[in-house]
């Protein structure tokens, strides 16, 4: 259950483009979500001061002045749940400036359920073969 | 795995008994500690280049809870310059007791104080105002500050380390995490220590001072309590003392029946989950309100917190026990079958500091070089740009640590179900939907 291939529905990639205001210390939208291979365009607008997007995984990153749009684009080629993130000091709480990007199923979860079932499931049966 | 006495070893066991490796290692924190609330005080207002939240959040906390607390117990503790000020100054010596003891009042602490609900209040405040504490500089240093002060008053007031024992909100936790910890501090004979006359370790000698933490070692049980400060090794007349290299979680085959204890367990496990969704989740609304203290979104946000940890993860927990058959009153299953949170809350905690320690440690290069903020570079690091590290590896990592605790779990429920011969079933289900709440969270 946890390593076996999970069903995959094939979906052309496509071109995506969203618009993410960015404002100390939130993105709006907060959740991104494109299918593997789709072509990102990510227009960062800022409404108060410099902030960033650099997205986990993909190394890719982007800055916007305020009220300046700056564009990212990047093919979503790696599947699974990505964190994206203010990479420019915009205040006391940039660290935790976070969204999430899913490109196509969030595999590392599902798998790390089904590994959590099973390793429960074991752990009940070892005991009991041993009462 | 049977135990195996460290301290036979010349070189440890000496090393141990000297104090001046101790005192080195303590001269090092002190002052480290105190550059910290000084550059919490006086240095830049910018938490990312700021000494003191870079070294205390990202660096301490990442040794604390992936090294420290899981491989060395109460090892924190035993260096933790936070006490030392006021046992000098209740001891009236740094080094070995002196001829004449300083007449400070030396309290006994107020037996219906004498558990750890002070330090639940006292981490569960400073939890409610983390996302102020981690990220403004003046803040942590106003609280180390404090910690350090309350210290050294509650020295002059009380016998021992009582701020240790009683009130760092800290240590508490240390002290639940510790009894998973490879490492235990035990005597060898218990029988030498009923004999003993004078009971040295507890009440000292000319060799040592009785344990700071209040501790006779002859009942040693559990690492929950001992702060591993080494004086009975160096008080004891028989070389009664070892610290001993132990199976993983030996303490948690005998089930705490303390509700203190307990609801610390809840504590963590509810704070790790929290976090996990305020701090590093995409919700922006959340993290507003658990910055802007005071206001009414923050009143929400501390009510919800409070909720979590003490109505909702305990009501669903007992739910579960509820109706379990067992000849055990509900209170004494409740704690000790919340014995099993305990490494599923130490697991909670290394993965989402996992997660908040390599994105954010490429700041300590720049803070080693600039630590005040003020244009210095002083190992060429300054300007090291923010680059979250080992990115590849965090998500298998976080799975390893939640899946591992949630096994380990499950074990340490079904030794405690057969202790008090109820069924493990409803504990192991409960520790399996939190944690894939908490994978769910992370991931």
């Amino acid at each position: 259950m946890a390593f076996a291939p999970l069903p995959v529905q094939y979906i052309a990639p496509q071109e995506r483009t969203f618009r993410i205001e960015a404002r100390q210390f939130a993105y709006s939208p907060s959740e991104l979500k494109v299918n593997s291979g789709d072509m990102v365009t990510i227009q960062l607008v800022s409404t108060d001061v410099v902030h960033g997007l650099y997205v986990d995984g993909y190394d890719v990153s982007v800055e916007a002045d305020p009220g300046q749009t700056a564009t990212l684009t990047f093919v979503a080629d790696k599947s699974g749940s990505f964190r994206f993130r203010c990479n420019v000091t915009c205040g006391a709480m940039h660290p935790f400036m976070i969204g999430k990007l899913t490109v196509g199923s969030n595999n590392w979860f599902l798998r790390s359920i089904g590994l959590a079932a099973l390793a429960i499931a074991g752990v009940i049966i070892s005991t009991k073969q041993k009462a | 795995m049977s135990k195996i006495e460290l301290t036979r070893n010349p070189v440890i066991k000496n090393a141990l008994k000297n104090r001046y490796p101790q005192l080195t290692v303590f001269i090092v924190m002190l002052v480290g500690y105190i550059f910290a609330i000084f550059s919490g005080l006086i240095g830049t207002p910018v938490g990312s280049r700021n000494f003191g939240i870079v070294f205390v959040w990202i660096a301490w906390w990442a040794i604390l809870i992936l090294v420290a607390v899981p491989f060395f117990g109460r090892g924190w503790c035993a260096v933790c310059p936070i006490p030392l000020p006021g046992e000098w100054l209740q001891r009236g010596a740094v080094l070995s007791p002196p001829d004449k003891k300083p007449k400070w009042l030396n309290l006994r602490w107020p037996k219906f104080m004498r558990n750890i609900w002070l330090q639940n209040i006292s981490f569960l405040l400073l939890a409610l105002f983390s996302s102020v504490l981690l990220t403004t500089p003046n803040i942590t240093g106003i609280v180390l500050a404090a910690m350090l002060f309350a210290a050294i008053g509650l020295s002059t007031i009380f016998e021992r380390r009582s701020f240790c024992r009683y009130l760092c909100p800290v240590g508490g936790f240390i002290g639940l995490y510790s009894q998973v910890a490879p490492i235990e501090l035990r005597v060898k004979d218990k029988q030498t220590c009923v004999t003993c006359v004078g009971k040295p370790c507890y009440n000292g000698n000319e060799n040592g001072y009785g344990c700071s933490w209040d501790v006779f070692p002859g009942g040693l049980t559990k690492n929950t309590y001992c702060g591993l400060c080494m004086e009975c090794i160096r008080t004891c007349p028989h070389d009664n003392i070892a610290i001993n290299l132990r199976p993983f979680s030996a303490d948690l085959a005998k089930p705490s029946t303390r509700i203190d204890e307990a609801f610390k367990a809840f504590i963590m496990l509810g704070s790790a989950m929290i976090y996990a969704g305020v701090l590093l989740g995409p919700w922006g609304a959340f993290k507003d309100a658990a910055y802007h203290v005071g206001t009414s979104a923050w009143f929400i946000y501390a009510i919800i917190f409070l909720a979590i940890i003490f109505v909702i993860l305990p009501g669903l927990f007992t739910l579960g026990i509820l109706k379990s058959k067992s000849i055990f009153p509900l209170k004494q299953r409740f704690a000790s079958l919340a014995t099993a949170l305990i490494p599923l809350g130490l697991m909670f905690w290394v993965a989402f500091s996992l997660s908040f320690v390599l994105t954010n440690a490429s700041y300590i290069l720049a803070s080693l070089s600039d630590p005040l903020g003020l244009g210095w570079n002083l190992f060429g690091t300054a300007n090291v740009a923010w680059r979250p590290m080992l990115m590849a590896i965090l998500a298998p990592a976080q799975i390893l640590a939640l899946v591992g605790g949630l096994i380990w779990s499950a074990r340490t429920a079904q030794k405690a179900a057969n202790e008090i011969r109820t069924s493990s079933i409803p504990i192991v289900t409960f520790c399996f939907i939190v944690t894939s709440v908490m994978l769910w969270l992370l991931l």
